[in-house]
């Protein structure tokens, strides 16, 4: 079922193209991950998407009434703004009480529920968003950046949780990262994103295409073999998904 | 009651506090502090131009603050940092103001009771209108409390919730230009901003909830006119500074026992 197309796609600031001609497909239930330099126009893509910006050219069409599960980078809210984790999540979804924990629980972070958000970690913090956003039972996730803060263990544990999420629910995601190794680790489909599509594909067609190392350097294809290594090594041992285990944190 | 000039004071004062408490608590969390000065400076120039057009001052405030935000908003973003959009806004338009009622002759204007309030002058009308304003502030809000909470966490969010942030920004907008309009009467254009950030600065230490925070900011607001009306009286020091400065009170002395109970824990 095709929940997201993307027609040649062009978005613009003023004078300033940052995306071109961009054609993009998700389905329900797969993983697709946007990674591109700074500037190379994945918010924009993503922003296209959920209407926060007109398309210039081309179009932006979604299933109708599409269940879209939104994990934004930060929250622009200070320590002034008092707010539980439970206020917050029933927030954007008008959700019943019941419906937290569950939630919390597929996060990996039950025990949350009563504290103030201003008072979690970096790590608690993505956690309690993508509990937010999956409280609402999506079709579809949306990640921006959602690792930003965290270290190379703590988003590997983060991305591990959203495949689990995947197959538990079936949900698809789409996400934009600049953690390349972790994240092609964890997608079926990887767009490489220079203001337009560089290359496309399986996460192993697009670390071998050229397009893509002109983009990173040939030193990331070394960090990407690395971490499939690690990757595989968690599907081996690591089926609870639970973020507090030893080896989330090796 | 309403005969006695400390009575309507107490009515117009709560009135203002009732207004500012939901607004201020937005103006804190979305740091609009410098976009509220600017509204409420220009409103200096909005009652220029009513006294010049003989229109209700309510009128001319109202429409001239409305236009500073608008102006505020298209402004932003495009090369200038918005609060270099705004101190340039906001000051201008209160010199602007300032030379048009020096032009103004044939009337004598004091001007003071605009930049800083006339409490003690309001009359049954401007109770009626600041209460009117109170009361579509919070109905504003009210009706758009968690798209408005939303919107402030995250306007990427609201986006994706279905929401359109720039519409919840307007009823900010609004709100904003309203309660500039009825309190200039009360504390004047250069303390209305006190009015909204200090009572929820303060309350930030006792809430646990957005919504306690807005009512602990209302019932701070309220006390602070109450209060610093009766020192006025008492003293006979000007009634919207002394409101003011109570509400500051308020602000040190509940950030000091906060502060010390994070020590302590």
């Amino acid at each position: 079922m095709q929940l997201v197309s993307v027609e040649n796609l062009s978005v613009s600031y003023g004078a300033n193209t940052v995306l071109r001609a961009v054609d993009l497909e998700i389905e329900l239930g797969e993983i697709v991950t946007v990674v591109g330099p700074n500037g190379s126009g994945k918010t924009s893509l993503l922003k296209a998407i959920i209407g926060a910006r007109q398309p210039a050219k081309g179009s932006v069409k979604l299933k109708p009434r599409l269940k879209i599960g939104y994990v934004p980078q930060r929250l622009n809210f200070d320590s002034t703004l008092p707010i539980t984790v439970e206020r917050f999540m029933r927030l954007t979804g008008n959700v019943d009480r019941k419906l937290c924990i569950p939630a919390l629980e597929t996060a990996g972070v039950p025990h949350l529920l009563k504290c103030q958000m201003s008072e979690l970690s970096g790590g608690q913090f993505q956690r309690v968003l993508l509990a937010g956003a999956l409280i609402k039972r999506p079709e579809i996730l949306l990640l921006d950046e959602a690792t930003q803060g965290l270290d190379q263990p703590g988003s590997a544990a983060f991305y591990r949780q959203i495949e689990a999420v995947r197959r538990d629910t079936g949900c698809a995601v789409l996400m934009i990262s600049h953690d390349l190794h972790v994240v092609m680790s964890a997608a079926d489909r990887v767009i490489c994103l220079n203001g337009h599509v560089c290359c496309a594909g399986t996460p192993a067609a697009v670390a071998s295409a050229p397009e893509y190392r002109e983009l990173f350097g040939a030193g990331t294809g070394g960090a990407l073999a690395l971490y499939r290594h690690d990757h595989d090594h968690v599907h081996d041992h690591n089926h609870n998904h639970n973020l507090n285990t030893p080896e989330a944190a090796e | 009651m309403l005969d006695d000039f400390m009575a309507r004071a107490a009515l117009a004062g709560i009135g203002v506090a009732v207004a500012a408490a939901p607004l201020g608590c937005f103006v804190v969390w979305r740091r609009m502090a410098y976009f509220g000065e600017a509204t409420a400076h220009a409103a200096i120039l909005g009652v220029a131009m009513a006294l010049a057009l003989d229109i209700s001052i309510f009128a001319g405030a109202l429409f001239v603050a409305l236009i500073m935000a608008w102006i505020a908003t298209q402004l932003s973003g495009r090369g200038y940092a918005m609060d270099t959009v705004l101190g340039v806004l906001a000051h201008s338009s209160l010199a602007v103001g300032l030379v048009v009622v020096s032009f103004l002759s044939g009337i004598r204007i004091d001007l003071m009771a605009y930049l800083f309030g006339d409490i003690l002058a309001v009359s049954r009308f401007d109770i009626a209108i600041i209460w009117g304003g109170a009361l579509l502030v919070i109905a504003l809000i009210a009706w758009r409390w968690a798209p408005l909470l939303i919107t402030t966490l995250n306007e990427e969010l609201a986006y994706a919730s279905g929401l359109n942030p720039n519409r919840e920004k307007l009823i900010l907008t609004l709100s904003l230009g309203v309660t500039v309009a009825v309190a200039i009467k009360v504390v004047g254009a250069l303390l209305i901003v006190a009015m909204l950030v200090i009572p929820a600065a303060a309350s930030r230490n006792l809430a646990r909830t957005p919504e306690t925070m807005v009512m602990i900011a209302g019932i701070i607001g309220a006390i602070s006119a109450l209060v610093g009306l009766k020192a006025a009286y008492i003293f006979d020091t000007p009634a919207g500074p002394s409101i003011v400065c109570v509400a500051s009170v308020f602000f040190v002395t509940l950030s000091v026992i906060a502060a010390f109970k994070k020590k302590l824990v």
